[in-house]
């Protein structure tokens, strides 16, 4: 735990304007759930499905794209100052990289709850994964370049074209979650970016198991059966809030 | 009908495990908010029928006037879980951070365990830890009284103005800064403001812009700190040479040189040179206090020694003639609800807490907030928050490991935490420097850990 802050003190993260995509829902009793996706993507990523089938489910959604040209601090400095101008105490859903940031942010914000969906905690499984299966687009980040994943590692590969290239930040410890929210892993065996031993490992951390869809690649919020984890988040976002 | 009287209801009323918060302003809120995520049941009570004490200028003990800003920049000012919208200015507005207070208050849900418009009478302890706690609505109504298993203070210290002590009668306007809402009031006349604290220079310079003529009656001299040094906020700039562990001398040398660089040696305009080194008293922020005495507009005085009908004597033995005396002379710190041995208070009238946060004869009673320093009050009131909350916990779930830990703050010198190196006045006596004080309380944080 850290007290003195000096970093924030002393350098504060230069604001921004930042985009957020929302929906809300028809009901305003439930949190908001904030989707936080990697650099590579935007919060379109979960404008195609996830962002409408989540108010559709009473939760007021919204998603952020990452800044332009940010760092992790940046990044997560952002999901902090939205989650912190929603009404209520926010869910935090990261996904990939964006699970990194979320997992950062919460050393900060005391967060209602948080998914950490096929989250790239450690940084140096994924590039062994990413040398494997897509060595053109991996080496780069090998030496601090930018990451570029295939169709083929991804899942879907007509969004390939969509995401940008981005440097793999790294995150060494990730901080204790403040204010004790309840977290939840959700990946696939069978995706190409995150192993499943990463997926173990990033549960354990948070004290639990991961939840497991397998046949889904990385981009499960975009693949044909999207609806099966989002489903399952918010199920067990309803019995988190109601326990 | 047979004539039974209806049985009495029970006179106290049991909350077992909750936890009493007194004041829903800073203080009190965060408590709330932290005392929720220990798993506390709170009941807070308020006599004002919103949030944000002091900061909440609709309140009638609130101290801010219209033109109040905070004196600490942003990142230094928030509460650390919960900042305010990075596109705020440096030095956001008081109605800001009434907005701010309430979206905290909205974000983490803490109205619902607010009771408002009921003021707190009395405080007692029952001999197991517990607390009889009697409150009574303050439009009025019948007494009530519940029992906690601990109670946490949070009824601020900015709002009983302490006056002067002044000989003779004044035939003009007196005004205690706590009074003072509005430069509408000052406009065209002449305006002798009493003391040398910020709110002092403030209303200085308010009358300044607005008033015929302004005279600034302080003790002593100050070494006044500019709102911007090297093109950032200044407390950004300390908390860098702080960062860097810049010794204290060297941190003087620069405050010197830094004052050297801009505005001089204010002797020239009639202070009195301060009697004290940089950093070794309570700090003043304005960067316009200086800039109207070069302009003439603000006369430096010395001490008011007497009120003689329309003239007032000072200290080097001239007079003045105001229209309106403003007595910027701080305030006292009052718990009338508590009996002062509960909180060691000593015959100076100075309550003696560890940490000036946790009673040193009842563990499960708590202030918090009581705090000057030499940054802002949000983070430290966070802080001390988490450490009551945590410590309550602590004593339920691991009473041994409680203990060591009651033990090993026992040992702890008060210079770690206290400020003692500062000029004494009647104001500060519960100084803090922010940095040194949270970095006790993390390493009582680190200790009060769960595994």
């Amino acid at each position: 735990m850290t007290l003195l802050r000096y970093e924030d003190w002393t350098s504060p993260v230069p604001p921004v304007r930042r985009e957020v995509l929302s929906a809300e829902a028809a009901r305003d009793e439930l949190p908001p759930v904030l989707f936080v996706p990697g650099p590579a993507f935007g919060a379109w990523v979960f404008a195609e499905h996830w962002l409408s089938h989540t108010a559709g489910r009473g939760f007021p959604a919204h998603a952020l794209s990452a800044r332009e040209g940010g760092d992790l601090r940046a990044y997560a400095h952002d999901v902090v100052q939205t989650s912190a101008a929603l009404p209520r105490q926010t869910v935090l859903v990261g996904h990939g990289v964006g699970a990194m940031i979320v997992a950062r942010a919460l050393g900060r914000y005391p967060a209602r709850a948080a998914v950490l969906v096929c989250p790239v905690l450690d940084r140096g499984a994924v590039i062994r994964t990413g040398l494997r299966v897509n060595p053109a687009g991996t080496l780069p980040a090998v030496f601090g370049g930018r990451f570029r994943l295939s169709g083929r590692q991804l899942g879907q590969a007509e969004y390939v074209e969509k995401l940008r290239p981005a440097a793999l930040p790294a995150l060494r410890n990730p901080p204790r979650p403040v204010g004790d929210p309840p977290v939840l892993v959700v990946g696939s065996p069978d995706d190409r970016v995150v192993p499943r031993t990463s997926l173990d490992r990033a549960a354990a951390r948070y004290g639990g198991a991961p939840l497991l869809f397998p046949g889904m690649g990385h981009d499960l919020m975009v693949g044909p059966g999207w609806a099966e984890p989002i489903d399952a988040i918010l199920d067990w976002l309803g019995k988190e809030l109601a326990a | 009908m047979p004539d039974t009287p209806v049985p009495d209801p029970p006179v106290v009323a049991d909350r077992h495990d909750a936890v009493c918060v007194i004041g829903a302003g800073v203080s009190g809120l965060t408590a709330i908010k932290n005392l929720r995520e220990q798993g506390f049941a709170v009941d807070c009570y308020e006599r004002e029928t919103s949030v944000g004490g002091g900061w909440n200028w609709r309140h009638d003990r609130s101290p801010v006037s219209s033109a109040t800003h905070l004196i600490s920049s942003r990142p230094l000012t928030e509460f650390p879980d919960f900042p305010m919208p990075d596109d705020w200015p440096d030095y956001p507005h008081h109605a800001q951070v009434l907005s701010y207070l309430e979206r905290y208050a909205a974000h983490f849900g803490l109205g619902t365990h607010v009771w408002f418009g009921t003021e707190v009478v009395s405080v007692s302890p029952v001999g197991d830890g517990r607390w009889d706690v009697t409150t009574r609505g303050t439009g009025g109504g019948a007494e009530r009284t519940q029992r906690y298993a601990a109670v946490v203070v949070a009824n601020g210290h900015n709002w009983a103005p302490r006056m002067p002590e002044i000989p003779g009668e004044f035939r003009g306007r007196f005004l205690h800064a706590s009074a003072y809402k509005n430069p509408a009031i000052l406009r065209n006349r002449k305006v002798l403001v009493i003391g040398g604290g910020n709110t002092g220079c403030d209303i200085a310079v308010e009358a300044a812009q607005q008033a015929a003529e302004v005279w600034h009656s302080t003790r002593r001299g100050y070494w006044y700190a500019p709102k911007y040094i090297l093109g950032r906020p200044a407390d950004q700039i300390n908390a860098t040479m702080l960062r860097f562990r810049l010794p204290l001398w060297l941190r003087q040398l620069l405050f010197r040189g830094s004052v050297r660089f801009t505005a001089g040696d204010l002797t020239r305009y009639g202070l009195p040179a301060p009697d004290h080194r940089p950093y070794e008293s309570h700090p003043i922020v304005n960067s316009q206090l200086v800039y109207y005495l070069g302009h003439g507009r603000i006369k430096a005085v010395p001490d008011v020694t007497r009120f003689d009908g329309s003239r007032i004597e000072l200290a080097d033995g001239s007079t003045v003639e105001p229209d309106l005396v403003i007595a910027a002379t701080g305030y006292q710190p009052r718990f009338e609800f508590l009996a002062p041995e509960l909180l060691d208070v000593g015959e100076d009238g100075r309550p003696d807490l560890h940490l000036h946060a946790f009673a040193r004869k009842h563990p499960t009673l708590a202030v918090v907030g009581l705090l000057q320093s030499d940054g802002a009050l949000f983070p430290l009131a966070h802080w001390q928050s988490v450490a009551v909350a945590r410590w309550l916990r602590l004593r339920i779930a691991d009473p041994v490991r409680a203990a060591a830990v009651q033990q090993a703050e026992s040992k702890r010198p008060q210079r770690q935490w206290a400020r003692t190196g500062v000029v004494p006045t009647p104001r500060h006596w519960f100084e803090v420097g922010g940095t040194a004080y949270l970095s006790v309380l993390e390493d009582l944080l680190e200790r009060m850990e769960p595994a």
